[in-house]
């Protein structure tokens, strides 16, 4: 994948290779979002400019062809995300306020725009009612429309009522383009507190601990997976789906909550269609896994990565590189997801101060063979 | 692991008596002045007087061991934090040493005793126990941004002690494990950096190396 951000910004003296990069990064930046007659455009514009300008390599290599093939009736198309901003209000934390809002920069200077922006849980850190109102202020700063989810950070303080209030109600579906998209909410956990007779804010704090053993297991619930499957029902096979959850829909790591307790039953909802893709939250790291015909990938978090689990990485996620303890935003950022005609998607996840990662759709359709992100030198150990 | 701060009862089944719960604060002597028996906790300062004629059953005897740990436990507010702190974080235990007893060429520091064992054990674990306290409190650590060390190091992870000394370019020195705590505690946490030989430092790097426990060392691997 092309990117300008790989291109050498020299102010004075510009190369040829340079600006042959610049040339090769506008004509990609130009394809994203196109149908074929303005891909036709663009491609002989590129040329044009090209030309006019001196250069002498040969454009037509970097030409992708796939796309004037592509399905006119289900275009090509892309939304964002932001996730995991674990806001506390500005003066006790202005880091994390800082860092979502650069995450709102960049989507709001993604050229074409995205359809619509995901933000994929935890706007709170600890559920509280001005930190949910920081967050939601901030988020009406993007220009495209905003599809909200929840996270166990903005629920267990009041159970999820400030959080309805301000965003709706916590699961929901809509169409996009062809594409049928539901949004859950995966981190339902059964009742700790009680017994113990916790107050809201211990409650909050208990579930905000990742490796805190005195919470439950994150599910989505009998009601809430009785919904989906009436929600479905009127769905054909053949219509893509993209599935939003907090939590990673599959068993990872359970003693850090990178589970799903009733994922299985989830999965097996989701089996009879021919392409499915789930997103989610909560695990703060490049992650990739494919079940059947279910592709799942990882958000970014804009306030801290987590480390890559002990055990449980599912095989076909390349890691991203440990990030630099010395680099506040290093390892975290937001990310781009680009759906293809047939329903697959490319992966982008768009990481602060260091080059982007993309996981293809070949990368995962054709098991890990083809199209492998470029593995990290500083793995997890 | 969960009552290491709770003594150890040193109550012979046979003292089993009828509990007056009033804490006695004369000595064996002044109970035999005054009837009965005193019944004394291994802390050798906490007593509960028995009097004669209480029946000897496990019923009465329990009532004793009661009546002594509700006077310890109101004399030692706040003596749960490590089994509540056990109950929410896992702490790798260190090495029981229980191999130890009862072998050996009976010499006196190849011999230890199964108190002196468990002293070890429980004193070790106890350190790493607190050391959790502060990795997983903003407070202690003493942030001005509500941010603890777990927050990117869940039960530890990713903190790679035994990598330690290395050459760390950031920092313009060879540093060990301590430097780098500081380093979190200054940059990322925004608290104040601890003096070395500080016991929160002590902890936080007893709970650290504890969870790596039986990696084997590797200084200046990246």
């Amino acid at each position: 994948m092309a990117d300008e951000r790989n291109v050498p910004r020299i102010p004075h003296v510009r190369s040829i290779e340079t600006r042959y990069l610049e040339q090769r990064a506008a004509l990609f930046r130009g394809l994203t979002n196109l149908d074929r007659r303005s891909f036709l455009k663009v491609a002989t514009g590129a040329v044009g400019a090209a030309v006019a300008a001196g250069a002498e390599y040969p454009f037509h290599s970097f030409l992708p062809v796939n796309v004037a093939h592509a399905d006119e009736a289900r275009p090509r198309w892309s939304f964002a995300y932001i996730s995991d901003s674990h806001l506390y209000v500005a003066k006790t934390n202005e880091r994390f306020v800082r860092q979502l809002l650069r995450a709102v920069d960049d989507v709001n200077n993604l050229d074409p725009q995205p359809d619509f922006v995901l933000y994929g849980g935890d706007l709170a850190q600890l559920g509280r009612k001005d930190q949910l109102d920081l967050g939601a202020e901030i988020l009406k700063a993007v220009k495209a429309p905003v599809h909200m989810m929840v996270g166990e950070h903005d629920w267990f303080y009041d159970l999820g009522e400030h959080w309805k209030e301000l965003f709706g109600p916590e699961h929901y579906s809509f169409d996009h383009k062809g594409v049928h998209c539901v949004v859950l909410m995966s981190v339902n956990e059964r009742d700790f507190w009680t017994e113990r007779g916790m107050t809201p804010i211990e409650r909050m704090q208990t579930v905000a601990g990742l490796d805190d053993k005195i919470q439950s297991r994150f599910e989505v619930g009998a009601p809430q997976r009785e919904w989906l499957r009436k929600d479905l029902e009127r769905i054909p096979s053949s219509t893509p789906l993209i599935v939003f959850s907090h939590s990673p829909l599959y068993k990872y790591y359970r003693p850090w909550n990178f589970w799903t307790d009733d994922a299985e039953e989830v999965q097996a909802i989701l089996g009879r269609f021919e392409h499915v893709t789930v997103l989610h939250g909560h695990t703060h790291q490049v992650l990739t896994h494919r079940i059947g015909n279910i592709d799942f990938h990882g958000m970014l978090s804009t306030a801290w990565p987590w480390p890559y689990a002990p055990e449980g990485l599912p095989a076909l996620t390349v890691q991203m590189s440990r990030p630099n303890p010395f680099d506040s935003n290093d390892g975290l950022g937001d990310g781009t997801v680009t759906v293809h005609p047939d329903g697959l998607v490319d992966k982008l996840y768009d990481l602060w101060n260091r080059n982007p990662m993309e996981v293809k759709a070949s990368y995962l359709s054709s098991g890990g063979r083809q199209d492998a992100p470029e593995a990290p030198l500083l793995a997890s150990y | 692991m969960r009552s290491l701060t709770l003594p150890v009862l040193a109550l012979a089944a046979a003292a089993a008596a009828a509990v007056n719960a009033q804490s006695a604060s004369g000595n064996s002597s002044s109970a035999a002045t005054q009837g009965g028996k005193v019944v004394k906790l291994c802390d050798n300062q906490t007593t509960v007087r028995v009097p004669n004629g209480t029946p000897k059953t496990r019923a009465a005897g329990e009532k004793i061991s009661a009546a002594l740990m509700a006077q310890w436990e109101a004399k030692h507010p706040g003596n749960t934090w490590v089994s509540e702190e056990l109950q929410a974080h896992t702490v790798v235990p260190p090495d029981d040493n229980l191999r130890l007893v009862g072998s050996g060429q009976r010499s006196t520091y190849g011999s230890p005793s199964l108190e002196e064992v468990r002293l070890w054990n429980n004193e070790t674990y106890k350190f790493a126990v607190y050391g959790s306290t502060v990795f997983h409190s903003g407070a202690e650590l003493g942030s001005e941004i509500a941010v603890s060390c777990d927050m990117c190091h869940p039960n530890a992870a990713n903190t790679h002690p035994e990598t330690y000394p290395k050459f760390q370019p950031q920092l313009g020195r060879v540093v060990l494990l301590r430097d780098m705590i500081n380093w979190c505690i200054e940059h990322p946490v925004r608290g104040k950096v601890l003096d070395p030989d500080d016991p929160k430092m002590r902890a936080l790097e007893a709970y650290i190396l504890a969870q790596r426990k039986g990696t084997a060392l590797d200084y200046g691997k990246r």
